[in-house]
């Protein structure tokens, strides 16, 4: 794992709380799952229809007929539970998720998400990701800052087709840890290397500045 | 008269061209493989496929895209297709994209004789567009139809002849929902068995849903991705 994204995920991790049930999207937010403390109790849900996903199978534990929501094989831990994908919606779209960790290709100062499409590449898809955004209960977006172009992730407004709007509490990048309140996007943590001053000069979107700002 | 029947040509004899049918599966995962493969042989066309993804070039619903069987896909996501994606640029398939939640429910009120339900899902995304909205209790919702299909295709793990059936794990997924939307719901099974024979209280999908059941032999179920603990580390 890069050392940005070793960053994000750590600091991602510490979103959980012991007892929680979460969603984590596929990608880098699935990493998050091999930091959760052995000692949580905590039930990750994949939208296919099962809530209690456990490590990867051993050999002779794989099974065609359990994956995850990434279509790859995985085990259940005791307690879990399957169900169909109406029960899985409206588990979620019910507000019965506490956290979903999801990834992101652009975020707006108001809290919408973009992470779906590009236009003129190929259409996926959006799978779960609009149901999620919608219905958990905290939705935390991890991402790099900026694009391999160097230009802010984190803009005005989202050039790119919405996953939601006004749906994100909470974004975690390998810079900075923002959050959107009624009265706008707030710097709560940034990382030591950088002042705020850099921190703006690398976001497109405007922000205000914590009175606890924290280092991460 | 018995729901079990021994091929897949007498069940799909009332399947014509231009219906739509709806097909249970995540993946490659829970797919009714072996109805796939008879809708490739009786080579019905201009099929509306509504199932959360298209399956693989080579396997799943795949066979059925590379056949040119189909008019128009209803899914949440398609990304593992090159024959899709051909199909898709050259302008010869339509495809509506549904969030995997809409879309499950959109199945679910389909079975349960609702014709549309409001979810916030896709508010002020492109799917929204040229839907109808409603604001409840200060929050815009969508409206969303519900889908019925002509056939649908099922693949569970267990059935009694009364066509009472039982998944397995994750191979349960859309199945349940596919199974109550079809106007004629074909389910496949790697088991048969006696009526009595299944614990009322475990049953997932009751035979009322169920007109035909047929067993499959050496199902494939084929695995996208591969993953063990070794690999992983």
């Amino acid at each position: 794992m890069s050392e940005t994204r070793d960053r994000i995920v750590r600091r991602a991790v510490q979103e959980i709380e012991n007892g929680m049930n979460v969603n984590l999207g596929i990608g880098m937010p699935t990493l998050v799952a091999n930091e959760i403390p052995a000692d949580y109790q905590v039930l990750l849900q994949s939208e296919n229809g099962l809530l209690g996903i456990g490590p990867y199978p051993t050999e002779a534990e794989v099974d065609a007929d359990l994956i995850n929501a990434g279509k790859e094989t995985v085990t259940a831990v005791a307690g879990a539970s399957y169900f169909d994908s109406a029960e899985s919606f409206a588990m979620i779209r019910g507000g019965h998720i506490d956290l979903a960790i999801l990834g992101g290709m652009e975020v707006s100062e108001t809290g919408d998400l973009a992470n779906w499409m590009i236009p003129g590449k190929m259409i996926k898809g959006m799978g779960g990701a609009m149901d999620l955004v919608q219905g958990a209960k905290r939705v935390i977006v991890i991402m790099d800052h900026m694009s391999k172009h160097g230009e802010s992730k984190v803009k005005k407004e989202c050039t790119l087709p919405l996953t939601g709007q006004g749906v994100i509490h909470r974004l975690i990048t390998d810079l900075a840890v923002f959050d959107f309140t009624p009265s706008g996007m707030v710097l709560v943590e940034k990382i030591a290397d950088l002042s705020v001053e850099e921190i703006r000069a690398r976001t497109e979107a405007s922000f205000t500045v914590s009175d606890g700002l924290k280092v991460y | 008269m018995t729901k079990v029947k021994r091929s897949f040509e007498e069940a799909l004899v009332d399947l014509k061209d231009g219906q739509t049918v709806i097909v249970g599966g995540f993946g490659l995962c829970g797919i009714p493989e072996k109805a796939i493969e008879a809708i490739r042989q009786k080579g019905t066309k201009d099929l509306t496929v509504v199932s959360n993804n298209c399956g693989v070039d080579d396997f799943g619903l795949g066979l059925l895209l590379a056949n040119k069987q189909i008019k128009k896909m209803v899914a949440s996501y398609v990304g593992e297709n090159k024959i899709f994606e051909q199909q898709f640029l050259s302008g010869e398939l339509e495809v509506e994209l549904t969030p995997q939640g809409t879309l499950a429910e959109r199945i679910r009120a389909g079975g349960a004789g609702i014709p549309a339900f409001y979810t916030a899902t896709g508010v002020g995304t492109p799917i929204a567009e040229g839907k109808p909205t409603k604001e409840f209790d200060g929050k815009v919702y969508l409206e969303e139809r519900a889908i019925v299909g002509d056939y649908a295709f099922v693949k569970a793990w267990k059935a009694d002849t009364l066509g009472n059936l039982v998944y397995r794990k994750t191979a349960r997924n859309f199945n349940p929902l596919a199974a109550t939307a079809g106007k004629i719901t074909i389910a496949e099974v790697e088991e048969i068995v006696e009526v009595g024979a299944l614990n009322p209280d475990e049953i997932h999908t009751p035979g009322v849903y169920v007109q035909h059941v047929l067993v499959g032999e050496n199902y494939e179920k084929r695995i996208e991705r591969l993953l063990t603990a070794k690999e992983v580390g």
